[in-house]
């Protein structure tokens, strides 16, 4: 797919892949064998039908696409873009054999794109009304797959949001130049012409609780609220100036559009020397915001080395052409400072691989005597996030793990709680928009036959 | 949209009072807890912590000084007018305990944050002695209302030009030399709290203040509101507002507050520049 040169990009928020023209995506998908029993689509968590949304472009019918499409996935445009189609679909493509697997994703995103820019706007039918009411809190994927799911079904739902804006991390922490966030708007709005209702600037747990919903009338309830607590190293001089969790830089990058700064009111630090601690898409996304901020230097420091990191293989290799560089086996020990509390650089060591660890991947262990010295004057710390207990807080009858995640049936997303289920981030600890997605499409099939049959 | 059924200008128009129709947030605040406030589109998520909040009337109150260009944009709202986004009520609610005689000090704008404190706190039975502060006669605000909801009022200003000439400290001193206190409550600018729990801190008597660091979602998912609390990081939006005063680390927080000083500025020139061009 064509994409705007690194060179150009990397001083610009504008998305990286450019999409396919009508005569690319046409040749990509004639590329399709049509396989009888497709691994592609074993290989997709909401099981859409690839081999179909393929055909219908090949023949050109792209109202046929869009339409097959919606029937199993919500948000194509998003998933066309993020999923990590190299070890799902694209993997399980018989064509990857001879590795070159035919670009599901690019023709997704393409599928979408089409209908935005030209389609005919008609929506998909719903199922007649049944009456009953389901409250989705959270608008990320998860939240979204649910309610499109539901509301399909002839459900009322509710989505409650605690940001201003929806579509969870989808606006808050996927930048702009990987997701625009027309994109994310124009899928909801697809929600709630379908008849999804969303509330913003509610907090569950705070402004309302769950116990609440259901008082006023709510039949079944659906935790869908991600992973939302920073986690940070834990080492001296954390809380110097110019030290960020990658959810507070991305959320002021992207939410709150603090690179349009001062056009807008949210300021965002401008680092010039810049490290990002991690190597998740999460860390990959934060170095190119800030060279897209201006920084001279951005540096990825991560304990291990080049082959166990996280990012998809596309962001590590977007991040490398824009020019971050990469410090493997280093991981910092301390923040240094200056009289005024500002971040000036970090003490580090370096690292050695030892034996497997519990997630099968080498344990780094420091080399004695290895520490130096790294400058820099602006840190955004991406080392994962955790659980955040402001709802389940608040809601005490329902289990959860030892590390505050709740506890929901791997099939159906049932929490122990009755008329309550919860499903991506929330239970299984950070992890991808569509693993989230198939959470909620598991719990929308639940939530369904709970409505229909009960609990 | 969360409209503005009441305004009013203190301080000569340096200090806005708004009171909000925000029945979902009214019906669930408590004193000590706070919202989040945008005005627009491309507004900021400023913090606020609540004045007041009537559950019946379904209105949060909110009292803010003017510092810059949020709050001068904030400034320009009618009543009729709204802000586009609030969220709450968020942080932990002050702890209330009868516990005997209480002493509740408050600098600048932090008085109106004390104010509901001071009441719930009066009206579960303490003997409660208030002192106000601020740096002349004129930048004082709810005097009276203060009076209302305490057992003995002091006033204290930088300049002398209204009560005690000093500063609040000094008053608190003289107070804790001669009344058996139990506890104080702290709310104001960080070197009053700061200095206000060293006092207390050599009285051994618990003190609680409220923090309000930068932050942008108020729910626990940034960690921009990050204090050191006995050395240990906590986020004041969900483990806070309220902290022990003997343990936080002002300095540190101080600095903390001054992150986005020269953005700030530059934000708060441009739109005088531009409103002022008309």
């Amino acid at each position: 797919m064509p994409e705007q040169k690194p060179e150009i990009r990397k001083r610009n928020f504008n998305e990286v892949p450019l999409g396919y023209t009508f005569e690319l995506a046409q040749k990509e998908a004639s590329r399709c064998l049509q396989c009888k029993k497709p691994g592609c689509v074993e290989g997709c968590p909401v099981a859409v039908d690839i081999p179909g949304f393929i055909n219908f472009i090949t023949k050109g019918d792209m109202t046929g696409s869009i339409r097959n499409l919606w029937s199993r996935n919500s948000l194509p445009a998003v998933c066309g873009r993020v999923c990590p189609q190299e070890i799902q679909c694209e993997q399980r493509c018989i064509l990857a054999k001879r590795g070159d697997p035919v670009a599901v994703g690019h023709l997704e995103r393409f599928s979408a794109d089409y209908e935005r820019a030209y389609g005919t706007g008609e929506l998909p039918p719903n199922a007649p009304a049944t009456g009953k009411k389901v409250a989705v809190i959270g608008s990320g994927p998860s939240g979204l797959t649910v309610s499109g799911d539901l509301v399909a079904l002839g459900h009322r739902v509710t989505v409650l949001e605690a940001f201003h804006k929806p579509g969870g991390v989808l606006v808050y922490g996927i930048p702009e130049f990987r997701l625009p966030k027309e994109i994310v708007t124009q899928e909801v709005h697809f929600l709630e012409r379908l008849g999804v209702e969303v509330k913003c600037n509610m907090v569950a747990g705070n402004t309302v609780s769950i116990d609440e919903l259901f008082e006023s009338g709510y039949d079944a309830v659906y935790i869908g609220v991600g992973a939302g607590l920073p986690r940070f190293m834990i080492i001296p001089g954390e809380n110097l100036v110019g030290i960020l969790s990658a959810n507070e830089y991305l959320t002021r990058a992207n939410l709150m559009k603090a690179y349009k700064f001062p056009e807008v009111d949210t300021p965002i630090p401008h680092g010039k020397n810049v490290v990002v601690l991690g190597a998740g898409n999460v860390a990959m996304d934060s170095a190119r915001t800030a060279l897209r901020l201006g920084a001279d230097k951005v540096r990825i420091v991560y304990r291990r080395s080049r082959k166990e990191m996280p990012a998809r293989i596309a962001e590590i290799h977007h991040a490398e052409e824009e020019g971050i560089e990469f410090f493997f086996l280093t991981t910092p020990v301390k923040y240094l400072g200056d009289e005024k509390g500002r971040l000036t650089g970090m003490a580090c060591l370096k690292m050695e691989l030892g034996e497997p660890d519990e997630s099968g991947r080498q344990r780094p262990i420091p080399i004695p005597g290895s520490e130096f010295e790294l400058q820099c004057d602006f840190c955004v710390v991406a080392v994962g996030s955790g659980a955040n207990p402001l709802l389940t807080n608040a809601t005490k009858d329902m289990k959860l793990n030892q590390w505050g995640y709740i506890v929901a049936d791997p099939e159906t997303g049932k929490t122990t709680k009755k008329g309550v289920w919860a499903g991506g981030d929330i239970v299984t600890g950070a992890a991808t928009v569509i693993l989230a997605m198939g959470a909620g499409r598991k719990a929308a099939d639940s939530i369904h036959k709970y409505l229909t049959w009960g609990w | 949209m969360f409209k503005i059924v009441r305004r009013e200008e203190m301080t000569g128009g340096t200090v806005i009072l708004n009171e909000i129709a925000a029945p979902l947030i009214a019906r669930k605040a408590k004193p000590g807890q706070f919202v989040i406030l945008k005005a627009n589109e491309d507004g900021e998520r400023v913090p606020l912590t609540m004045a007041d909040s009537d559950p019946e009337k379904g209105t949060i109150t909110v009292i803010y000084m003017v510092v810059g260009k949020s709050t001068a944009l904030f400034k320009t709202l009618a009543v009729g007018d709204g802000y586009q986004d609030i969220i709450g009520p968020l942080g932990k609610p002050t702890h209330l305990e009868k516990v005997g005689t209480v002493v509740c000090v408050g600098g600048g704008t932090g008085i109106a944050v004390l104010h509901p404190i001071t009441r719930a706190l009066k009206e579960i039975g303490n003997h409660v002695i208030s002192i106000i502060g601020a740096r002349t006669k004129d930048l004082l605000i709810l005097e009276n209302q203060m009076r209302k909801v305490s057992h003995d009022l002091r006033i204290s200003t930088d300049d002398g030009s209204y009560g005690h000439h000093g500063f609040v400290t000094e008053v608190l001193k003289e107070i804790l030399e001669n009344e058996d206190v139990k506890q104080v409550v702290a709310i104001g600018p960080v070197p009053m709290m700061k200095f206000v729990s060293k006092i207390t801190a050599e009285y051994h008597i618990p003190t609680f203040v409220s923090l309000n660091p930068i932050m942008v979602d108020g729910t626990g998912m940034c960690g921009g509101c990050r204090v050191s609390i006995d050395g240990k990081t906590k986020f004041a939006c969900v483990d806070g507002p309220e902290f022990d005063g003997h343990k936080v680390d002002y300095d540190e927080l101080m600095r903390r507050l001054q992150a986005y000083c020269d953005e700030e500025t530059e934000c708060y020139e441009d739109y005088c520049t531009i409103r002022d061009a008309g």
